[in-house]
């Protein structure tokens, strides 16, 4: 598969209090990303339980994201 | 705006009038003029079609007259009371007794054309004055060509032209042919620092909303081209300098310092003619003139101090002094906002609160005497009980989500997914007829989910949960979906992909929302204290209002005397001795009984959370405990060392402003052998050692400059600069200073002033740009215009966990919103810790962190989030990994029939999960976050359902 073809389904677990409000804050200032990944958020990315991010891989995710 | 509407303890009065204010301080009766609405707001929905079927059309004047309405509207969606009116000039039923369209259509009835005007008498206590600022007179702007030619419009009109929802939905386009410009030209100070209009002052925010108009405009339409003429850039706010930079950057904005003439129109294009400061004169063409009007006192100001009994200064403004910012003249009326003097929403907002607190001083026996609480119906649990019903909001948020996102298939999708009975798109889904309207969905559907697709949980869901509380429902059963700052405004070019993103969004949030369980609301109670850290005069200002409020009071200094900064200052801006200053407050506070000063005191340690912090207190070497609810954090800042500059340090002659002040409060000795004083600004702030513009450095220097001219009136001084940044009425002594013949010369930050030692003499080389060479000139003192860095504050960061900005200062939650507060809850942040600023500054927002303060103080409980984990004991195994991982000690191992079992300790609980994620039995679950709901989101993500 050609690089530019590739289109990843990933996953993201983001902190409330850190990454998941710079998520918030890259919106205010408009930075533009791609919109390859979905977000879920936690209070914390210590609540990431080791069978979240196998079950996100299990579930077709192409990759795994963790902000914190 | 919102949250006032809904607060049961503020009485809106629409349309009214103060007519007389009798009485003294703590009893004044307010008589009170209301004109009618003609439309009931307890019955109005808002709905609109009052405003559909008028046959009049009357000017918006909301709009800046750029667009039609009818005599029954609302002048934006998010208005409070979220209620129509009716122009009563325009209106045919009230004005010809023809028509009454509106009543017949209107639906609720609300139309009531027999209202008839009120005389209220008021009961109060204190009167606070916010009136706003007032316009600037057209035949000011005139001279600029506006009227003459319609393509030279205000900086107000722009704003609502680059609205999405404004006249044109946001696209920018000229008057005269509704045709996208090309070329767009802004000119500043108009209206302000211009004593031929009477408004010798600097309006403060125009140079800062010129910049965000043009990068909004550049956003909008990339190939504009922008031009920005300036007299000085002004833009000394918190982070602004570094802003507009970046905008400047970004955004390809042509900066030209000169202050340009209209000259006609050439094949309708507009012709600016101006001088540079190197005497060459250019013209250009622009396709529209953006005028940024300033900020005048308000119109009625005359009126305004006649029935309060209260003095204006020489421009209209309320006067006030440095020292009390927030007092007007007479006693028991204070004020807020740009009526005391042209400023921004952050500083407006601060005032306020304020404002707030120095009536809260006077009044504090009358506290809770006359408080309303709001009573939430009782949980209805057997709607909670059942199976999951879900509503789905997908907000427009105007075009904000809606330009970007096809919302309209976002809810029809959401309506296909499993346990959703309800989908909708309102307009602004916060907005309070939005709100009322989920309420009555909620009712209507027996909905016991509510998802929420929005802009961010972390700053709506409160106001969501709300709603939810006020038809039974635990707050729980909310969760939103964020399609606006993660969704729609970073996916702006990819429409489509961002729709697709909002549907898997909503489908994740669907997904957790049926699994989501109703969670206990604890609170707890507050420990009435306040732990104050910093003795100068924000921290003493601060502890004498939450004392004068009624609270007691820690104040911590780390040095063996009160008084900070203060202490160094001789001079205050408008001419006063700071020592009278210090002295008063320094008293006060040794006399208040509610407070305890504790000297060579410092914070050590921080535990508990608001309402019942605990902090380890080092004073002189010995420890102590403090048992308090909230904490200001008043700790300072330091005046810049320029030790790498001019010599400082190296020659007596080089000092810096603070130490030319020190001197001369001892004695004005010194100034029998100086005739030539240079003073240049900026030495070590905006680009070198401080980043940023330390806002009172050039109003210092002009201060001194005048102090010099007044204890020496032949002394020659030059003051060198790069933006002379007197903002507000500091303007006026800048004017004073030229008056009295000091000499100001601007240079640029790659050419800067250099020192040249001859012999024993000093001489400072700067090029002067009028006459285009370098200007050598001897002086015999040299005085260095430095900043504000910051004080020692990242090791207070540390202990209390706040964070602090890129350039070492405390980081504010929300700049506009919650300018006092930090994100930490129950701390507050006043004076130099927050930002550079002058003194009256420090003090006002000194007294609005004391009312932020308060609020929990006076509240006496505060709710925990019930976000916590929760230990189920019968499958726990007592294996301890849970207590040692867990970084608030709060959750710990209890014996529970001689087996040890862990246990949350639910008030230090931060809802981390660090417990959960690693407990090996899965017995620990998060409130909101369990196993179960976490995986549905997962499996949602791959598109799979559970059943």
């Amino acid at each position: 598969m050609a690089a530019e073809d590739f289109n990843p389904r990933i996953l993201g677990f983001l902190c409330h209090w850190c990454c998941y409000s710079a998520a918030d804050a890259a919106g205010v200032s408009r930075y533009q990303y791609p919109s390859n990944i979905r977000v879920i958020r936690v209070m914390c990315t210590g609540r990431i339980d080791l069978r979240f991010i196998l079950e996100a891989f299990k579930s077709g995710a192409d990759g795994v994201f963790t902000g914190g | 705006m919102v949250e006032a509407g809904r607060s049961p303890n503020i009485e809106i009065i629409t349309n009214a009038q103060l007519k007389a204010l009798d009485g003294k301080a703590g009893q004044f009766v307010a008589q009170v003029h209301q004109k009618p609405r003609y439309i009931d707001e307890d019955i109005c929905t808002g709905c609109g079609t009052c405003t559909m079927y008028c046959p009049r059309p009357t000017v918006d004047i909301y709009n800046e007259r750029l667009d039609i309405t009818r005599c029954p509207h609302i002048d934006y969606p998010q208005a409070v009371p979220a209620a129509h009116y009716i122009d009563a000039e325009a209106c045919l039923r009230l004005n010809y007794e023809t028509c009454n369209l509106c009543s017949q259509t209107c639906m609720a009835h609300a139309i009531n054309f027999d209202q008839k005007p009120r005389d209220l008498s008021l009961d109060v206590g204190s009167v606070v004055l916010a009136p706003g600022f007032g316009r600037i007179d057209p035949s000011v702007l005139e001279r600029f060509g506006y009227g003459r030619f319609p393509d030279v419009v205000t900086s107000l009109e722009f704003e609502r032209l680059s609205c999405a929802s404004g006249p044109t939905e946001g696209h920018i386009v000229r008057i005269s042919d509704e045709r996208p410009p090309k070329k767009i030209a802004f000119l500043q100070c108009v209206g302000s620092r211009d004593e031929t209009c009477g408004n010798g002052y600097c309006s403060s925010v125009c140079c800062m909303y010129a910049i965000k108009e043009a990068s909004l405009a550049k956003e909008h339409d990339p190939d504009l081209e922008i031009t920005l003429f300036f007299i000085d850039i002004r833009t000394h706010g918190k982070g602004f300098d570094a802003s507009r930079e970046r905008a400047e950057a970004k955004y390809e904005l042509r900066i030209v310092r000169a202050r340009p003439r209209l000259n006609g129109q050439v094949d309708g294009q507009l012709v600016l003619k101006w001088a540079t400061e190197d005497g060459e004169s250019h013209s250009g063409l622009f396709d529209m003139v953006v005028l940024s009007v300033g900020l005048n006192a308000p119109e009625d100001a005359k009126e305004i101090a006649e029935v309060t009994g209260i003095g204006l200064n020489r421009y209209g403004f309320c006067q006030t002094s440095p020292v009390l910012p927030l007092a007007a003249s007479r006693d028991g009326v204070y004020v807020a906002g740009a009526f005391q003097g042209p400023k921004d929403v952050p500083e407006s907002v601060t005032q306020a609160s304020g404002a707030a607190a120095m009536a809260s001083e006077l009044l504090p026996e009358a506290r809770d005497t006359r408080t309303v609480s709001i009573s939430y119906p009782e949980e209805d649990t057997d709607l909670e009980a059942g199976g999951p019903r879900i509503g789905v909001f997908v907000c427009h948020c105007g075009t904000n989500i809606a330009g970007v996102v096809d919302v309209e298939a976002v809810r029809d999708y959401a309506a296909t997914l499993p346990d959703v009975v309800y989908s909708e798109a309102p307009m602004y889904a916060c907005s309070q007829d939005s709100l009322k309207g989920i309420a009555e969905k909620i009712k209507e559907y027996r909905l016991n989910r509510i998802v929420v697709a929005a802009c961010s949980p972390r700053t709506h869901e409160p106001l969501f949960q709300e709603t939810l509380k006020s038809v039974g429902l635990n707050p729980a059963l909310f969760e939103m979906a964020n399609i606006r700052n993660q969704c729609s405004w970073v996916h702006a070019q990819t429409p489509e992909a961002a729709t697709e993103k909002a549907k898997d969004l909503v489908r994740m949030a669907v997904a957790k929302a049926r699994l989501l369980e109703p969670l206990e609301q604890p609170s707890v109670n507050v420990t009435p204290v306040a732990l104050v850290i910093g003795g100068g005069a924000a921290g003493m200002t601060a502890a004498l209002s939450i004392a004068d409020q009624g609270f007691d009071c820690v104040l911590l200094e780390k040095t063996d005397r009160l008084g900070g900064n203060l202490r160094r200052l001789t001079w205050t801006i408008d001419g006063r001795r700071a020592s009278e200053v210090l002295n008063d407050l320094i008293d006060r506070v040794n006399r208040h009984p509610r407070i305890q000063v504790f000297l060579n005191a410092q914070l050590e340690k921080l535990s508990g959370f608001v309402g019942n912090f605990v902090s380890t207190i080092k004073i002189g070497g010995q420890d102590q405990l403090v048992n308090h609810g909230v904490i200001i954090i008043a700790t300072g800042g330091r005046e810049y060392r320029p030790t790498k500059f001019y010599q400082y340090g190296k020659d007596k002659r080089v000092m810096t402003q603070l130490e030319l002040e020190g001197a001369l409060a001892r004695g004005t000795d010194i100034l029998r052998h100086i005739d030539t004083v240079v003073m240049i600004q900026c030495v070590g702030s905006r680009g070198q050692d401080l980043s940023y513009c330390s806002r009172l450095c050039c109003s210092q220097a002009v201060k001194n400059a005048i102090k010099l001219k007044e204890l020496k009136p032949g002394i020659r001084i030059f003051c060198l600069y790069r933006d002379v940044r007197t903002f507000g009425f500091a303007e006026d002594i800048y004017r004073e200073a030229r008056k009295r013949g000091v000499i100001f010369i601007r240079y640029e930050p790659e050419r800067r002033p250099e020192l040249i030692k001859n012999g024993q003499g000093l001489r400072v080389r700067v090029f002067e740009r009028i006459l285009g060479k370098d200007l050598d000139i001897p002086t015999d003192l040299l005085v260095l215009s430095v900043g504000v860095a910051p004080g020692d504050n990242e090791s207070l960061a540390r202990i209390i966990k706040a964070p602090l900005t890129e350039e070492g200062f405390f980081l504010e939650a929300h700049a506009k919103l919650r300018p006092v507060e930090l994100a930490v809850e129950g701390i507050y942040l006043c004076g130099l810790a927050h930002w550079p600023k002058p003194l009256g500054e420090s003090i006002a927002q000194a007294k609005a962190a004391a009312a932020k303060a308060a609020i929990p103080l006076a509240r006496g409980k505060v709710a925990v989030t019930p976000i916590v984990s929760r230990v189920d004991k019968d499958l726990c195994i007592g294996c301890g990994i849970c207590e040692s991982l867990c970084p608030f000690n709060a959750i710990h191992l209890v014996k529970v029939n001689k087996r040890r079992k862990a246990e949350t300790i639910t008030a230090s609980c931060k809802g981390c999960g660090i417990c959960a994620a690693h407990c090996p039995v899965l017995a620990i679950s998060m409130g909101g976050f369990t196993d179960n709901e976490i995986m549905a989101q997962i499996h949602a993500f791959a598109g799979k359902e559970e059943a």
